[in-house]
């Protein structure tokens, strides 16, 4: 089953090798990850989709939290949220198949960024489906190139996740004790 | 601001491992650490020079295993850094905190493959708990203070702080006050909800047949004591892992001896007739469960671990307690009701005289020298005293972990997750650093002997009162034995052609003896002890002995394999 994690961490360097040398280290294998900036600038942002099962979800959870760098997890595979892929692809055409290509750009609400006489560069952003809907529907007129950012995901609604990234002292640290992991 | 001062970042990397207590490090110098060895002058600090850098870190953990504070190795750029390596990995395998700090290229070199470069956070990312580079002067105070807390706080680990050759070089504003650690992500203290001690509890009140198993976590969190009180007020009995020894005395009536591949055949039964395993701090590595499908199959489990990441990894549980084990034991004390398990006692009991751990302790003196005599011997000679014994890696651990009854936590030191040959010698050294006034013995292979026999310079220089036991049996003696029943007696690559080792202690001035008859044993220890120098005893023990019993890599935990020889009954250990 795949997982979605939201995954907050410092915006320090090497944080980036730190989150992806654990899921190589622990045999988790990563489909997507993303990464960049958030509202706080101390703060990065990742979402990373693993195929995992209940408990292996449950320990990946754990080893992000066991990073000093990881500020917050969440694991948004059952709540409501909107995830986003984006893809740029470039289709053959030609003066004959151009205008068929733009009616499907459209029936997809897609963009398209750039033209030349042998090429269209379209832009979609969406669910993965719905751009794999477009993709196989351009795959007969000839798919010259094609680049996917990975998913982006937020929770719907008002809720927000609190990363607490202000510089804590040590005793504050200590103190933090209402973490809980049930089984 | 009157604290503020100015000072290199050499002098605020001493002067803030200073103020965590530190009054020993185990180092070797180089090009990239030079500004830090210069500065050691300004500094109260004790600087070990050792004879190899993985030796500084065998130091450092064994420095940590026997006092529970943080051990400290230095090293300098590349191949001081690489050699640091296996010491890390077996300080993180067993939960060991030492914090590693090496000498880097300048700031500025960094990437350019510069003379003796090389990525030493890179290479140690998955074998440290987290590590720094540092490249300002600025960051050396709290990042010092950061590794030194993460390295103890929770579950415990090895830090390694990479310090660039200018860093170490520049000078900036210094007030230890302000550099304070900023951590916001780092969360050591979980503690269970009250659901899960009650449903703990629930599981503990119904159980018939409840087994303890009791892991290295009851001594880094020094829950000795209430690990204690527990199986004695609930009256259940207790096993140890190979790292759990000495955390319960071995005399006890509820302790039941070490569990696992190479622990007593009915202890290993006992856990798998177990309703309940109650595990405190422990992991369920795969050396203490035998294959995971037939593992404890009708037991529930109960999971008492600092580290969330360790629960329902090798075996699921039914409840997991996540946090300190003394913290949680402190929990459920008062909870615990008193119970009476006589009938599983005495079933235990029935099958204790089957004991293989047993039954070659008091065979007659034959002529022949066997690991278990002079493992034996030495544990009746010593055990009245503090004694550390520290193991590298093979049969001879095995044998201690049987034969030497362990009383004391901390009073056996040895490499368990990683199972690093090479580690006692080092160890020891550390460990006799850390207790002074305690008397250290060194148990070792010929073979893993010679990985790391160069510190035997270090102990002389060191002036350290260490007695090495070298159990000689002419082979790389575990792996010998996996051959014989899994390899059909091709020994290959595991005959051992050595240097005469007492002629070897004689060139650093080491006093040595050589011992091949059992009669001989004891006069040697004794004479070892009573040197006030550093003594080696090459033990020429039967080549070909094998420990038993053992649980064959893919085995159920009581599929073991036995001696085939008659089993002797022996009266009980006095």
């Amino acid at each position: 089953m795949l997982n979605t994690f939201v995954v907050y961490v410092e915006n320090k360097p090497g944080v980036l090798t730190r989150v992806a040398s654990l899921f190589r280290r622990r045999a988790f294998n990563i489909d997507s990850l993303t990464v960049g900036r958030t509202e706080k600038p101390e703060v990065s942002r990742m979402t990373v989709t693993v195929d995992a099962d209940q408990d292996a979800a449950r320990r990946i959870e754990a080893n992000l939290y066991k990073l000093v760098n990881v500020l917050l997890v969440e694991n948004i595979t059952e709540e409501p949220a909107i995830v986003r892929d984006l893809a740029m692809i470039k289709v053959a055409s030609t003066d004959e198949t151009r205008s068929k290509v733009l009616e499907l750009a459209q029936v997809f609400r897609a963009r398209v960024v750039d033209v030349s006489p042998e090429s269209l560069t379209i832009e979609i952003t969406g669910t993965e489906d719905k751009i794999d809907g477009l993709l196989e529907v351009l795959r007969p007129y000839g798919v010259l190139e094609m680049v996917r950012t990975g998913i982006v995901a937020m929770r719907r609604g008002s809720k927000s996740a609190v990363v607490d990234c202000a510089p804590s002292a040590l005793a504050q640290l200590t103190d933090d004790s209402n973490v809980s992991y049930s089984v | 601001m009157s604290n503020v001062t100015t000072k290199t970042g050499a002098q605020i990397l001493w002067e803030c491992i200073e103020r965590e207590g530190v009054e020993t490090i185990f180092g070797y110098p180089g090009g990239a650490i030079l500004p830090a060895y210069d500065a050691l002058k300004h500094s109260k600090l004790h600087h070990i020079l050792v004879r190899h850098e993985q030796g500084a870190t065998h130091m450092a953990d064994g420095f940590a295993r026997a006092s529970g504070k943080v051990g400290v190795a230095v090293a300098t750029s590349g191949p001081g850094a690489t050699n640091m390596v296996t010491g890390i990995a077996t300080a993180m395998l067993d939960s060991i905190p030492i914090v590693c700090i090496t000498g880097q290229v300048g700031s500025k070199l960094i990437g350019s493959d510069a003379f003796q470069e090389t990525d030493i956070t890179g290479i140690t990312l998955p074998i440290t708990k987290h590590n720094y580079l540092v490249t300002h002067a600025s960051e050396v105070a709290r990042t010092v203070r950061e590794a030194f807390y993460v390295a103890r706080s929770g579950r415990p680990g090895p830090v390694l702080i990479d310090i660039t050759k200018d860093a170490q070089q520049s000078s900036c504003e210094f007030d230890y006050e302000a550099a304070k650690p900023q951590l916001p992500g780092y969360r050591p203290d979980l503690s269970p909800s009250a659901p899960e001690y009650a449903k703990a509890l629930e599981l503990i009140k119904n159980s018939k047949r409840p087994v303890i198993l009791l892991g290295h976590g009851a001594i880094i969190s020094n829950a000795m004591r209430e690990v204690c009180e527990f199986a004695e007020k609930s009256g259940i009995p207790v096993a140890p892992t190979l790292l759990g020894l000495g955390a319960f005395p071995a005399s006890h009536p509820l302790n039941l001896g070490m569990m696992g591949m190479h622990g007593e055949a009915w202890v290993n039964q006992t856990i798998q007739d177990s309703d309940l395993l109650i595990a405190l701090g422990m992991r369920f590595d795969d050396r203490v469960t035998g294959n995971l499908k037939n593992y404890a199959v009708n037991a529930k489990k109960i999971h008492v671990e600092i580290d969330p990441a360790e629960i329902n990894k090798n075996v699921k549980v039914d409840v997991a307690l996540v946090g300190d084990l003394r913290e949680v034991l402190h929990e459920l004390l008062p909870r615990i009701q008193s119970g009476d398990h006589s009938e599983w006692l005495d079933s235990i009991d029935r099958a204790r005289g089957d004991s293989a751990v047993r039954d070659i302790q008091n065979l007659p003196d034959n002529g022949h020298l066997y690991a278990a005599h002079v493992i034996n011997d030495l544990w009746r000679e010593t055990r009245a005293q503090d004694t550390i014994v520290v193991t590298d890696v093979g049969q001879h651990q095995m044998w201690e972990a049987q034969y030497y009854k362990h009383e004391q936590p901390r009073s056996l030191i040895t490499s368990g997750g990683l199972g690093t040959m090479g580690f006692a010698l080092p160890a020891a050294i550390g460990a006799k650093v850390a207790r002074p006034e305690a008397e250290v013995w060194v148990v070792v292979g010929d073979g893993g002997f010679q990985m790391t026999m160069a510190e035997l310079a270090t102990i002389v220089q060191e002036n350290l009162k260490i007695n090495i036991a070298i159990i000689n049996n002419g082979f790389l003696g575990m792996v010998r034995q996996w051959q014989e029943f899994f390899y059909d007696r091709n020994y290959a690559a595991t005959p051992l052609l050595n240097p005469d080792f007492a002629k070897l202690a004689e060139a650093y001035g080491i006093r040595s003896m050589t011992v091949s008859q059992r009669s001989d044993v004891v006069p040697a220890v004794r004479a070892a002890r009573e040197h006030d120098g550093p003594v080696l005893i090459n033990f020429h023990v039967e080549q070909e002995d094998t420990v038993y019993p053992m649980v064959a890599a893919g085995s159920a935990l009581h599929e073991m394999i036995r001696r085939p020889s008659p089993i002797v009954e022996t009266a009980a250990d006095d």
